[in-house]
């Protein structure tokens, strides 16, 4: 109850960033249009989607997944900006439950990722992306959205306290980006170089946008003779989360708890 | 307005600190450090950058645990019963810990549910505490745009939502104009007055001064002399300095100048520096019996001590410089202290 009642608090606090920064939300319900018109007509010109298909449908999932990688550097941004200002150690002094902050923060990060993710998916819609397998499998496909997102939250919330300073986090942040890119979000893996394969291939990233491939029922999904994480790609995305959720809540909550010791 | 401190059960101190010590890696910050702060009053730790009073206040408000010692806060263990610790205390630290993309309210508000007041009370209380220190008009701007007395003044507000029966400062005045510097002290003035208790930490003597009952200086994460301001001062002395208009009046002027302090004056050219033990004689009375006496006189001034000059006093060494065994000349000085404050 108190870790609830503490989210929506934090969530409140992120929402009134957001009417303090309407330059923020503009970006936030444009970026996406922006995104999809860019890299679906720029990249789709020139990327074969395997199997055959429209690239915008290839695309969207990619675009999904990544909003949701964002999501780990802003929450490491953000986890770090409070710790450089003091606002992690007022919170600390507090009677709060030490574990419901960062509970709250990635549990408020993941309502507002929400939001995020149906504007993008509305700008989809706009340009031709269908989910071609009825509501349910698109529900599911947004719970595993949102169960990523959640999971890079979690990722970005240990890495911002163990940043020696907002500065560094808001360097690193951007490296999220050529994350993104080593994966099959934008661009089939088949034609790449051996090595990089492997590595694309072995990107959570790449289970989780073949993963929604394969239940929004868009193009590009499980090709045959691939590695087992994108043959499998549902249960490799859960297994991902799993493995990751169970390594970073503890080192997170832990380090909160007892951060400066 | 509503009383914001819950005055200190009985005559148990409200902190109370025995043989703390926090090592980090090769660092020792706190080396065996007692204190004792009684209810209802401001305790003063004042000492140089690194001297280990953030330690301290970290090691009390259970952000960081102790390496050794014990140490509780409105009886309560910091190390058994944090939580217990937490719902008596404030913090406000060396910055303003407040969410710069927020208005004051919107601080207030947020911080007050997360202290667990309720949407309700954190509404009210907020509102309240806006009213009693005058943040009103400013309360809803973004806290971006204060300037820095008006930060570490929401901050100091900011701790203040649960009512704490013991509030701790961090250098809430460090880096502040003059003018800012009185509106925090004024707080603290009222908020002990109601009967909080505050253990403040300072770089300054005078603000150690304005506002701590007791003082303990720190140096080299342990207290190497403790008293109230007065004795402290009175320990350390001033210095009174004369230049005289030509050699002819040198004569003259010391003879005024043991007879109005009573120390020994030492002569440098035409300076005359006096060490004056406790209280120093004004200036204009300086200046009229060095007049009647018919000594010109270039320039006269009391200087009065500086932390520098506590620190000389009690360690041999200034506080920038790292000199070698400062520490057991720490202990020395502050047995003799000891003997002072009971004399
Ligand atoms: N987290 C830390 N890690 C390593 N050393 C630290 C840490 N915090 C403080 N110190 C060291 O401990 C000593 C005391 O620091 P501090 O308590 O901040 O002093 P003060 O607040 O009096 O300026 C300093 O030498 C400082 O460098
Ligand atoms: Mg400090």
């Amino acid at each position: 109850m108190i870790v609830l009642a503490d989210g929506l608090t934090l969530v409140e606090r992120k929402l009134l960033h957001l009417r303090h920064q309407p330059g923020t939300l503009v970006a936030m319900l444009v970026m996406p249009a922006v995104m999809v018109v860019l890299f679906g007509f720029v990249f789709g010109s020139a990327i074969k989607v395997p199997g055959g298909g429209n690239y915008r449908e290839y695309l969207m999932p990619g675009l999904f997944v990544m909003t949701g990688v964002f999501a780990l550097s802003s929450a490491m941004v953000d986890v770090a900006t409070d710790q450089g200002r003091g606002v992690t150690d007022r919170l600390r002094s507090m009677p709060t439950a030490r574990a419901a902050v960062p509970v709250g923060q990635t549990g408020a990060d993941t309502v507002t990722g929400l939001f995020g993710l149906l504007i993008l998916m509305a700008s989809g819609l706009a340009f031709g992306w269908r989910a071609h397998h009825g509501l349910g499998h698109a529900l599911g496909a947004i719970g595993v959205l949102l169960l990523f997102r959640y999971t890079m939250s979690w990722v970005g919330t240990y890495l911002g306290l163990i940043m020696p300073s907002a500065q560094t986090a808001d360097a690193l942040a951007p490296l999220t980006l050529p994350l993104s890119m080593l994966s099959n979000a934008f661009v089939p893996t088949d034609g790449m170089p051996g090595w990089l394969r492997v590595v694309c291939e072995g990107n959570p990233l790449s289970a989780a946008v073949a993963a929604c491939r394969s239940l929004f029922g868009n193009p590009g999904a499980a090709a045959a003779g691939g590695s087992w994480p994108l043959t499998h790609p549902l249960a490799a995305t859960l297994l991902w989360s799993a493995f990751l959720l169970a390594v970073f809540v503890p080192l997170s909550v832990r380090r909160f708890t007892r951060a400066g010791l | 307005m509503g009383n914001l401190g819950q005055p200190g059960n009985g005559d148990s101190p409200a902190v109370s600190v025995h043989g703390l010590r926090k090592r980090y890696g090769d660092v020792e910050a706190l080396s065996g450090l007692d204190l004792t702060v009684a209810p209802g009053t401001v305790h003063g730790l004042l000492g140089p950058n690194g001297a280990g009073k953030s330690t301290v206040v970290r090691i009390l408000s259970t952000l960081t645990r102790a390496t050794a010692g014990r140490a509780t806060v409105a009886g309560h263990d910091v190390a058994a019963r944090p939580d217990a610790v937490r719902e008596a205390i404030g913090l406000a630290g060396q910055h303003a810990a407040v969410d710069e993309k927020l208005t004051g309210r919107e601080n207030l508000r947020i911080f007050g549910r997360l202290a667990r007041l309720g949407r309700r009370g954190a509404r009210h209380r907020a509102d309240d505490l806006l009213e009693r220190f005058e943040l009103t008009e400013a309360a809803d701007r973004l806290v971006g745009t204060y300037s820095g007395g008006m930060r570490r003044r929401i901050d100091l507000i900011a701790s203040l939502l649960r009512a704490p029966a013991v509030l701790f400062l961090d250098e809430p005045t460090t880096g502040l104009d003059p003018r800012s510097r009185l509106d925090i002290w004024a707080i603290v003035r009222e908020l002990v007055a109601e009967g909080t208790t505050v253990l403040l930490t300072t770089q300054y003597l005078d603000e150690a001064d304005q506002l701590a009952s007791a003082v303990a200086v720190v140096d080299r994460g342990r207290v190497i002399a403790e008293g109230s301001p007065a004795e402290l001062k009175a320990r350390i002395g001033s210095h009174v300095d004369v230049e005289v208009g030509g050699e002819a009046d040198l004569a003259g002027a010391v003879a005024v100048l043991e007879r109005l302090t009573g120390g020994r004056p030492a002569v440098e050219d035409l300076r005359i520096v006096t060490g004056v033990p406790g209280r120093a004689p004004s200036v204009p009375r300086l200046v009229r019996e060095l007049d009647a006496a018919g000594v010109a006189v270039q320039d006269v001034g009391v200087r009065r001590p500086s932390l520098d000059d506590v620190f000389l006093t009690l360690t041999g060494r200034t506080t920038g410089t790292g000199g070698a065994d400062g520490g057991a000349t720490g202990m020395r000085r502050h047995d003799r202290a000891k003997e002072g404050a009971t004399a």
